[in-house]
């Protein structure tokens, strides 16, 4: 038997993925969900083979809710109408079901997948999907981050600056830190460039948060947080600096 | 194409009225410098009726021919042509048939100056005028022109704003009504026959067509009832109004687009539970509606929400030119929509 986990907020929504379903025995059902929060939990219990998952959802969509866990599973998503994701999928070759969707489209789904599965290629799939999905304008405003068993989506503006630690990024706030699996690049890319400028290889600067900047040896400059915390600026950091703050 | 003043009666009346007393005035003057009678009525007649000619010549070409303010030199130079261009023709007419008399010819060489500076007088005044005249014309056509494009882009954009409908909302119905055929088909009967009102209502109400309070309900519920078969326990509505304000007249369909807002923002802000309120009273004159919602003050306002809010502000502006008509609040994990109608006295 494979593991499916049924993600979605609307329970009519998870009703006809059941009943399709049925159509399927060697599928069972581990668990329904009823938002993300749930999600992240019931994939981390059952480790499932395979995910239908909503987009829009209450709190965070369905694109945060995976990038919360390790190991994203194979995913087919189910969405009502969301131009930007459907870009997104056809750009990545990840199945997804347009509601309201057939028996057979449903049936066909899951042939593909079970014709892929075990390899993994869904998941890498579903990888690389996350890092595009994640540009869409209302995902740039704020991050999601898992804090031990707890959800934290920390705004735009609540964030100091950004700190490469290896193969995580440190999402520094007034709270203190948060771990996030992603690299700084990406973040470059995600985030406003307006507000958040790399100043350094290992720092992206929230620019509202900066009280000043100071030279500091040859070449390099320290900029000063309102919170006291100094953060390298390397030259060309200080160049985008300079241009992002009109001086 | 604008019309010649002298399609006006009074101007063509007055025009007339001007012209022969200057006809007249010319003869008397003839005759007062010892001119007969006859030909100083028939030089009278020769000279104006040529400058009356010409006259009417240049106010038909400006008629199709405007010149721009850069050109007004131009017509200056037109002026003095045509003014020389008519003495020379007058002259000779002149000349020709009245040298009978004696002393006329000197006289006419001797009156040249003058009859070329009141010539090109009046030729001057009757080209100002035609300029002001049609300028004036063109200022008026461009401004209903203007007018005309502002109500028709009124009206598009009210009636957009009227249609819009939120797609995700249409495909996730279709798809809760899918998922019932199979469970429960009556239940699906009786949401295929909600959303048909429900769409037929975005259709076909008239923008200036007002409706009363409880209409207006009506129409909100069976959106209501689409909203709580998808989301099923977690939304909870409360509708609470005076007697009073349900005979109240409004817009149609400001309070869906007001809802769906709120039902978006609370059921996507938030997790758990949900209770969407709306009251409505009449205070001050004014048919006063709020619509609460619960919300998460941490949470970024969810994609795609505000709209709805925007939308019913634009069209209260639109409608009755004032931009006080809609107030938000936070407080208290609660987001609060007010808006105002003006009630309008039958």
């Amino acid at each position: 038997m494979r593991k499916v986990v049924i993600i979605d907020d609307e329970p009519l929504a998870r009703s006809i993925v059941i009943e399709y379903l049925q159509n399927h025995p060697d599928l069972e059902i581990v668990q329904e969900c009823n938002d993300g929060f749930e999600g992240v939990k019931a994939i981390q219990q059952w480790q499932p083979d395979l995910v239908f998952l909503d987009i829009q959802m209450p709190k965070i969509n369905g694109f945060e809710m995976l990038e919360l866990v390790e190991q994203p599973p194979a995913v087919i998503f189910t969405t009502a109408f969301d131009e930007y994701a459907i870009r997104a999928f056809e750009a990545h070759a990840v199945d997804y079901l347009l509601k309201p969707f057939t028996q057979e489209r449903f049936d066909k789904a899951i042939k593909k997948w079970s014709e892929q599965a075990p390899a993994g290629t869904d998941k890498s799939a579903t990888q690389n999907l996350l890092e595009t999905a994640a540009h869409s304008p209302a995902q740039s405003q704020r991050i999601v981050v898992k804090n031990g068993s707890k959800i934290k989506i920390i705004s735009a503006h609540e964030i100091l600056y950004l700190e490469a630690a290896d193969d995580y990024v440190k999402v520094h706030t007034k709270e203190g830190y948060f771990l996030k699996n992603k690299t700084m690049s990406h973040f470059e890319q995600v985030l406003d460039p307006q507000q958040f400028v790399r100043s350094h290889r290992s720092y992206i600067i929230n620019i509202q948060q900066i009280t000043r900047i100071d030279a500091y040896e040859k070449d390099n400059h320290i900029a000063v947080l309102k919170a006291g915390t100094q953060i390298p600026v390397s030259r060309s950091g200080y160049g985008k600096l300079k241009e992002v703050l009109g001086l | 194409m604008a019309t010649s003043p002298l399609s006006v009666n009074r101007f063509r009346l007055i025009f007339s009225i001007c012209w022969l007393v200057l006809m007249l005035d010319h003869s008397i003057v003839l005759h007062w410098l010892d001119v007969p009678w006859q030909a100083a009525i028939i030089d009278s007649i020769i000279s104006n009726i040529l400058l009356l000619l010409i006259c009417l010549l240049v106010m038909n070409t400006l008629r199709y021919y405007l010149p721009r303010r850069e050109q007004y030199l131009h017509i200056f130079f037109w002026c003095v042509f045509l003014s020389t261009v008519w003495l020379a023709i007058t002259r000779w007419l002149l000349g020709m048939t009245l040298q009978q008399f004696t002393g006329y010819p000197e006289l006419l060489g001797h009156s040249l100056s003058i009859r070329y500076s009141i010539g090109f007088l009046l030729l001057g005044c009757v080209t100002m005028i035609s300029v002001l005249w049609y300028t004036w014309e063109e200022q008026k056509e461009n401004e209903t022109r203007k007018a005309d494009a502002e109500k028709l882009a009124k009206e598009a954009e009210l009636y957009k704003l009227r249609q819009q409908l939120q797609p995700h909302f249409l495909f996730n119905s279709l798809n809760s009504i899918n998922a019932l055929i199979g469970s429960r088909p009556q239940e699906a009967r009786k949401m295929v026959q909600e959303l048909s009102d429900f769409l037929r209502g975005t259709i076909k109400k008239e923008e200036h067509q007002l409706i009363t309070l409880s209409e207006e309900l009506d129409y909100l519920k069976l959106y209501l009832d689409i909203e709580k078969v998808r989301f099923g326990y977690r939304l909870k509505t409360e509708i609470d109004t005076t007697d009073e304000a349900l005979t109240c007249s409004m817009p149609s369909l400001l309070l869906q687009p007001l809802m769906e807002n709120a039902i978006k923002f609370g059921l996507y802000g938030t997790t758990g539970e949900v209770l969407i309120s709306l009251r409505a009273g009449v205070a001050d004159d004014h048919l006063v509606v709020t619509v609460t919602n619960p919300y998460d003050p941490d949470m970024q306002m969810p994609a795609g929400t505000g709209f709805g809010l925007k939308s019913v502000k634009r069209r209260l502006y639109l409608l009755f030119g004032r931009n006080d008509l809609v107030e938000t609040n936070q407080a208290n994990n609660a987001f609060v929509v007010t808006f105002k109608i003006p009630v309008i006295h039958a």
